[in-house]
């Protein structure tokens, strides 16, 4: 049956900004569905607001809508465009949530839009838990299958969740329903838990519903991906297997497949289940997934919940069997069956049938409590993982290393160095999920707990923990060698160890074991993810090295370029990286090279194995690499590898790579340390004669209060060794400073700057080919300096800076670009205080706002990076087309639009972290508004990141006293705007003193009145406050005004208010607020944007 | 460590560590892509006289329990694993696989190669190998002795894993049917399967002959799987049960014979179907079956329109999607129909098992 052609256009939905849960998976699946639809014909429109994906393209869609999705905005763009069809199972929880809601205010039905994939019911039957609870109990009942669910009631007050906790007995489980990633989910124990998550859980539900469930912590996790078509065809992409057992949120868990532990009997009752559920909820064609819990002493299976649509676990099963979920379903969902779609892999088998793996997939997730002081570190239902890393290998153990070495993170590999800690200290930490406990468990082996403790601990399968085990003994072997012999380091490598641990473990250097594996001829070899466990030949080159017998890596003729991707998301290196590594392999195939993508993280766009003519499902550390730019180099000529594109990962191999005889392109290692060492930055500054705020460096209390004194407070402290803004304060006293010194680690050298109060921040991302320089975009900060870039909003075209200023910043940028030897991009940060513009720093790679400023200024910046990268000149690229013919992106006609990029903090998850900027990144995602007028850029950007700015009610005030005088403006215009304005006594004092009427709260700290008056505290967590305005004083560790600041974020954040903590942000705001209230708020397409632009002649 | 070899008759070697138990084994070397169910494979008898290799690395983490065997013993004649299990891990499991073999006298290895190997055997076609787990002589000489081993092709075998005496499987709840399944190295769960739907099932021995199927007086006549090549068995009792326009399913082996009896003409494939993921299309209603398969032979049929035969028109009813392959015939009057792969499923799936249903039904109408 071919496809439908009585629709025509489609509407695709994205999932918005990175938040923890919903991550850069739903960049991929969306980007397979527009390809798809594109290619099957049909006009796609998608909206998204996140411009750092891939699917914004403006080619993966005809009509390409960077607006906030929220029912209002798509129902906009409907309006306008018109689409025959929805397509809302591809992005995520939003854009299902979407959909029910632009289907429950009639949108769908006024406008003729047909829901394609899964329809409003089988939405409702699959989200609705008490709907979902009688469709497993009736398969179980009509088909004799082995199904049931957990005890469980539904609840819409606390009176409800009281009554039900006793009913069931505690511990009970907390969920709410309608949201994604387990927000709001957890275990209650007792009455004040409950009354604690139930709260929040009923909040955080947009229908005012709980579920209360027995508890079934410790049972055996699984998860099956299931693919249906419209004559019901249905099959089982993939099993998967969650090592930690239930309790935690799989997202969090490290997981497997395909699932290890199931006989054959209990899997198919599984898959029949699977199978019965998926026909009853009535999901037509597309993907979905479906949970399960079983007893292991018993069996009991319990069927948990169902996701009618694409997932992280379909990314993450696409990925570990070469089964293209998101693509297939978009084909299903416009009319073909299975049996009509060819297997992408063999080309000649077709995709109605299971993938059979002859290797295991292990995934990890990556977590960053370290951004987070104060949050709970616990592993519980409530996702808290930033990233994950994902590895092939030919056995667990071997998959298991890999993974862990792909976190990239300090101690996330098993070591055998040292002495470990005392046993009964390792079991006990064992017994509470968290992160890194596969480590703390093989630390507690060495330590000498038994098989049997381990399981007491955790409840993880025994035989999960009998490859710990594993693992402890063939470290020993490798430690008790006489000598590293061929047999002992192939035995040993087949177990997943690297050069780095067998080093560690025979106390010599990494290189020598690798020297000595080498002059053994030991190298791994490269295997095929190829859907058919080799029953079939693969066409599709998607590989993974094991060390195993025969590697499979094809032939070519082709110049090969190999892209070093960015790993596992996390706080500062996330989706932006993915995005300028796809555009340099896209731009580079497009330009005749091969490209060769290395990456490990599952959830990318870079590894699709569509994305690039070959790719590498590998660790990016030293080792790994080496040995695929060998295999690479074994069967064809390799032009280079491309370090910068992949942030600060790849850079970091730079120098070893170059040292290894391997040819990096673009800009070089030295190049690279000129801009990444300070005293060389220093010189390279010096030389082009640009200033920098002052520093000094210091180890000690003494040294670095003699540097405060020497440069003046407030400055920017920070220790040398870390990157990324981890561990950096702004300090204002002697006091403060010399406790952050004394809280350091001895030895280390703490950098100390001068920070530049209340400077206009300026990024500025750039191309430079040796000769000419392209400014590619120049950004404003809206945030003062102090705020670390990646969290700070920012507008392009400069809204505050005039030609003379861009002329300044330009010449800047060409004098480090020459200076450092740039070929490529150069990001540069720089600081504007009283007329001088300072360097902060300079990064010679691509950044974090690359996809932003490409997507703001319609100009390709990472295709063009690659291509300077090999050879081309900015002039050159000019001739061609890719670049405009004059001008940059310093040079945007007055009529540009602006565009603003936000940032997306996740402090709804990390409950009790304060939530005010600083210096340190911590935000997980960003979005773009774009307008013709910065007003309505701000609401829109507002809109997509944390909900629609309010436009009538009550705003609280109150402000550090510095920032007294600037908020009077921005205050009055929304009292105009019809705001009750409430405020602390000394913000209202102000107020009243200009003409503002503000009614004194009262603050934390003082206490309900005597009349039984609220606090601030108080009248926001009733609700009564629409929109916060606090911006933060004093230094940490004070009590008082800090700490009702503190208190005032906290509840904003419980009871998911606005709150602004900068008075320019309250500026813009306020614009953007006046803006909607004109209602002057209309959508626009990033195409038509590109041709507004040329025809303003940019 | 002590180590084994395995050695394939085209010189082929593959060096491992011994499994199960130790010695030395011929056989007929194939690979099994299914991820679960090693124990229902290993007592299969249709891999009589073939040494498995398993593409799934890891084998024997769930034990081995007493509900799950599809047969009185292991027939697989040799077993070639990458990651042996050390633990067994499930509620149901009462001994260790590693045990299990040795206790059935099953020589294995445990080798790293066994990608390498099945993308040979995919390459060459299947072909005799043999373990050695404390090889004394050079590999020539294992190699010559391998080639020694009997072929596949020609090989008469379902007398040797069939039952010997008749055997009734009671109908579970109300009986309705009764069928007289001949046992050409029949698995445990088919008639289950035939049971759970009112079914009292005759098991007859691999030789039985027309007098003694009808002798139960049966609704259905049904042919089981079984090891061997089809052309070697003498098709004569089942023309005679079509002649008598008796219902007739077959699976497997026995779809092969009901080719043979309808005058088709069965080949050896290259390397086979041998796993539990293959897509098998209803040519009747375009729906696709995921299927469990374990053939090495199959029958030569023209796909898309149908033919005669002395019983009337017959189609292919079943076609593999991979390769297009013969999976299934019927009388176009449907009184009797057969199946290339394994709707008992197990292991496997279970979307196939709808086609016991017909059966019953096809026996319902020609008592009606």
């Amino acid at each position: 049956m071919p496809k439908r052609d009585d629709i025509r256009s489609v509407l695709v939905i994205g999932s918005g900004p990175i938040v923890i849960g919903q991550a850069c998976e739903f960049d991929y699946s969306g980007t397979q569905a527009c390809r798809v639809l594109r290619d099957e014909g049909f006009r796609v429109i998608l909206v998204n607001s996140n411009p750092a994906t891939i699917m914004t393209d403006p080619e993966f869609a005809d009509a390409t809508y960077v607006e906030p999705i929220t029912p209002e905005y798509v129902e906009k763009i409907i309006a306008k465009e018109r689409p025959d069809a929805l397509l809302p199972t591809l992005g995520g929880q939003t854009a299902l949530n979407t959909a029910v809601a632009l289907h429950e205010s009639g949108a769908l039905e006024r406008y003729e839009v047909e829901l394609i994939g899964a329809d409003f019911d089988a939405i409702q039957a699959g989200e609705n838990r008490e709907l979902f609870k009688g469709i497993v109990a009736k398969v179980a009942r009509e088909h004799g299958l082995n199904a049931e669910s957990a005890s469980s009631v539904v609840c819409h007050t606390m009176d409800e969740c009281l009554a039900a906790a006793t009913e069931l007995g505690y511990p009970v489980v907390v969920r709410p329903s309608f949201t994604m990633g387990g927000v709001g989910s957890g275990f209650a124990y007792d009455e004040t838990d409950l009354l604690r998550i139930a709260g929040a859980g009923l909040d955080a539900s947009p229908t005012t519903e709980v579920l209360l469930e027995e508890s079934i912590i410790g049972w055996k996790e699984y998860e099956l991906e299931v693919m249906r078509d419209k004559h019901d065809n249905v099959v089982i992409v993939c099993s998967i297997e969650n090592i930690d057992p239930m309790g935690v949120h799989t997202g969090d868990s490290v997981t497997v497949a395909p699932a290890l532990t199931l006989t054959d009997r209990e899997y198919q009752n599984m898959r029949d289940v699977a199978i019965a559920v998926i026909r009853e909820v009535g999901v037509d064609t597309g993907g979905c997934n479906i949970q399960f819990a079983v007893n292991p002493a018993t069996g009991r299976m319990i069927v948990i919940e169902m996701n009618p649509r694409v997932s992280r676990s379909s990314a993450l099963a696409s990925k570990a069997t070469g089964f293209p979920i998101a693509k297939i379903a978009a084909k299903l969902a416009i009319g073909y069956t299975l049996d009509e779609i060819p297997n992408d892999i063999t080309k000649e088998t077709p995709a109605s049938f299971e993938p059979t793996l002859d290797y295991i997939v292990v995934k990890v997730p990556r977590f960053a409590f370290e951004k987070f002081k104060g949050a709970d570190q616990t592993l519980t239902t409530h996702m808290k993982s930033v990233g994950e890393a994902m590895a092939i290998g030919r056995s667990f153990p071997e998959a298991l290393q890999k993974a862990l070495r792909s976190l990239e993170k300090k101690d996330s590999s098993f070591s055998w160095t040292g002495s470990p800690r005392p046993k009964a200290e390792l079991l006990d930490e064992s017994r509470v999920p968290h992160d890194g406990r596969l480590r703390t468990m093989q630390q507690a082996i060495r330590a000498g707990a038994t098989a049997e403790e381990l399981f007491e601990a955790t409840n993880i399968d025994p035989w999960f923990l009998d490859q710990l085990f594993l693992l402890d003994e063939e470290a020993r072997a490798v430690g008790e060698a006489t000598e590293l012999t061929a047999e002992v380091l192939e035995r040993a490598k087949r177990h997943g160890f690297s050069d780095a641990q067998l080093g560690e473990i025979r106390g010599i250097d990494e290189a020598r074991v690798r020297d000595l594996r080498h002059a053994l001829g030991l190298r791994p070899v490269y295997n095929t993810v190829d859907t058919c466990a080799a029953e079939f030949a693969a066409k599709t080159p998607y590989l993974y090295s094991a060390y195993d017998e025969e590697s499979e890596v094809p032939y070519g003729e082709r110049e090969k370029v190999i892209i070093l991707g960015s790993g596992p998301n996390r706080i500062g290196q996330g989706i932006e990286f993915d995005y300028a590594c796809v555009h340099a392999s896209f731009e580079l195939s497009r330009a005749g090279f091969e490209t060769v993508m290395v990456n490990c993280n599952p959830e990318t766009v870079s590894t699709d194995y569509d994305t690039s003519d070959r790719l590498y499902f590998e660790p990016l550390t030293l080792e790994d690499v080496l040995e695929v730019v060998h295999a690479e180099q074994q069967t064809g000529p390799v032009a280079g590898v491309i370090v910068q594109l992949g942030g600060q990962t790849p850079l970091g191999l730079a120098q070893s790579l170059k040292d290894a005889g391997v040819p990096v392109v673009g800009t070089s290692p030295e190049s690279i340390h000129l801009a990444e060492e300070r005293g060389a930055f220093g010189r390279v500054l010096a030389e082009a004669q640009l200033p920098a705020p002052k520093h000094g460096t210091a180890t000690t209390v003494a040294e670095a209060l003699a540097v405060a004194e020497e440069i003046g407070y407030p400055v920017l402290v920070r220790p040398s060794y870390v990157l990324g803004g981890a561990g950096m304060a702004i300090v204002y006293d002697d006091a403060t400073l010399s406790t952050y010194m004394a809280a350091q680690e001895g030895g280390h050298p703490v950098l100390v700057d001068k920070f530049l109060d209340e400077a206009i921040e300026i990024d500025v991302d750039a191309l430079f080919d040796g000769e000419e320089l392209y400014l590619g975009g120049v950004m404003e900060h809206i945030e003062e300096a102090g705020i670390h870039s990646g969290d700070s909003a920012c507008a392009l075209p400069p809204i505050t800076l005039g030609s003379n200023d861009i002329k300044r910043i330009r010449a800047a940028t060409e004098g480090i670009a020459r200076g450092v030897g740039v070929r490529g991009l150069l990001n540069v940060q720089y600081a504007m205080s009283a007329g001088v513009l300072y360097v902060l720093e300079a990064n010679p790679r691509a950044s974090r706002t690359v996809p932003f400023v490409s997507k703001a200024t319609a100009v390709p910046l990472a295709k063009a990076a690659a291509r300077v990268m090999l050879g081309s000149s900015i002039a050159s690229l000019r001739e061609e087309g890719m670049l405009p013919a004059t001008g940059d992106g310093g040079t945007l006609p007055l009529e540009a639009s602006i565009a603003v990029k936000e940032a997306v903090l996740p402090f709804n998850r990390f409950r009790g972290v304060d939530i005010v900027l600083g210096p340190e990144m911590r935000s997980t995602g960003e979005v773009m508004g774009i307008d013709e007028s910065f007003g309505v850029a701000y609401a829109k950007s507002q809109a997509a990141a944390y909900g629609e700015l309010p436009t009538k009610g009550r705003a609280f005030v109150s402000v550090a006293n510095r920032d007294k005088r600037a908020m009077i403006f921005p205050v009055r215009a929304l009292a105009d705007l019809g705001f009750e304005i409430l405020a602390t006594e000394g913000t209202a004092e102000v107020l009243r003193r200009n003409g503002v009427h503000a009614k004194i709260v009262r603050k934390q700290s003082e206490g309900p009145g005597p009349g039984g008056e609220p606090t601030s505290v108080q009248y926001i967590l009733d609700g009564e406050v629409d929109l916060i305005v606090n911006t933060p004083f004093g230094s940490p560790g004070q009590s008082g005004p800090r700490l009702d600041g503190y208190d005032i974020r906290t509840a904003a954040v419980l009871r998911g208010i606005p709150c602004i903590t900068t008075v320019a942000g309250l500026a813009a705001a306020a614009a953007g607020i006046q803006a909607i209230v004109r209602g002057d708020v209309g959508v626009r397409s990033l195409q038509e944007h590109a041709r507004a632009l040329r025809a303003a002649g940019a | 460590m002590t180590s084994a070899l395995l050695v394939l008759e085209d010189g082929r070697v593959f060096h491992g560590t011994p499994y199960g138990a130790e010695g030395e084994t011929f056989g007929e070397m194939v690979f099994n892509t299914g991820m679960t169910g090693y124990q229902e494979t290993l007592t299969d008898p249709s891999y009589h006289r073939q040494i498995v290799a398993m593409t799934a690395p890891h084998i024997g983490n769930t034990g081995v329990n007493d509900e799950d065997p599809e047969s009185g013993r292991v027939w697989v004649a040799g077993y070639v694993v990458r990651e042996p299990s050390r633990v067994v891990s499930n509620w149901r499991a009462n001994r260790s696989l590693d045990d299990y073999l040795k206790e059935q006298g099953v020589v294995g290895i445990a080798m790293p190669g066994t990608r390498a190997l099945t993308r040979h055997l995919r390459e060459r076609g299947a072909m005799r190998a043999g373990i050695f787990t404390a090889p004394a002589e050079p590999v020539e000489d294992l190699v010559e002795r391998v080639r020694q081993a009997p072929r596949m092709e020609g090989a008469d075998l379902s007398a040797e894993v069939a039952t010997t005496e008749p055997y009734v499987v009671p109908a579970i709840g109300e009986k309705r049917f009764t069928v007289a399944a001949v046992d050409l190295g029949i698995k445990g769960m088919t008639p289950h399967r035939m049971a759970e739907r009112g079914c009292e099932v005759h098991v007859l021995p691999a030789g039985a002959t027309f007098e003694q199927i009808m002798a139960v007086e049966p609704d259905g006549v049904f042919l089981s799987n079984g090891p061997g090549d089809p052309a070697t068995v003498d098709v004569t009792p089942l023309r005679r049960v079509l002649e008598a326009r008796v219902p007739f399913f077959g699976i497997c082996f026995g779809n092969q014979i009901f080719g043979r009896a309808l005058g088709l003409s069965t080949y050896k494939l290259r390397y086979g179907h041998r796993g539990v993921n293959q897509p098998v299309q209803d040519v009747r209603t375009g729906k696709v079956e995921i299927s469990a398969h374990n053939h090495g032979f199959a029958v030569e049929a023209p796909l898309g329109e149908p033919f005669d035969t002395p019983y009337g028109r017959a189609e292919v009813s079943h076609v593999n999607l991979n390769d297009r392959c013969v999976e299934g015939l019927r009388l176009l009057d449907g009184r009797a129909f057969s199946v290339q792969y394994h709707p008992e499923a197990a292991a496997g799936p279970h979307d196939a098992a709808y086609l016991f249903d017909e059966f019953c039904e096809v026996m319902s109408r020609a008592q009606a």
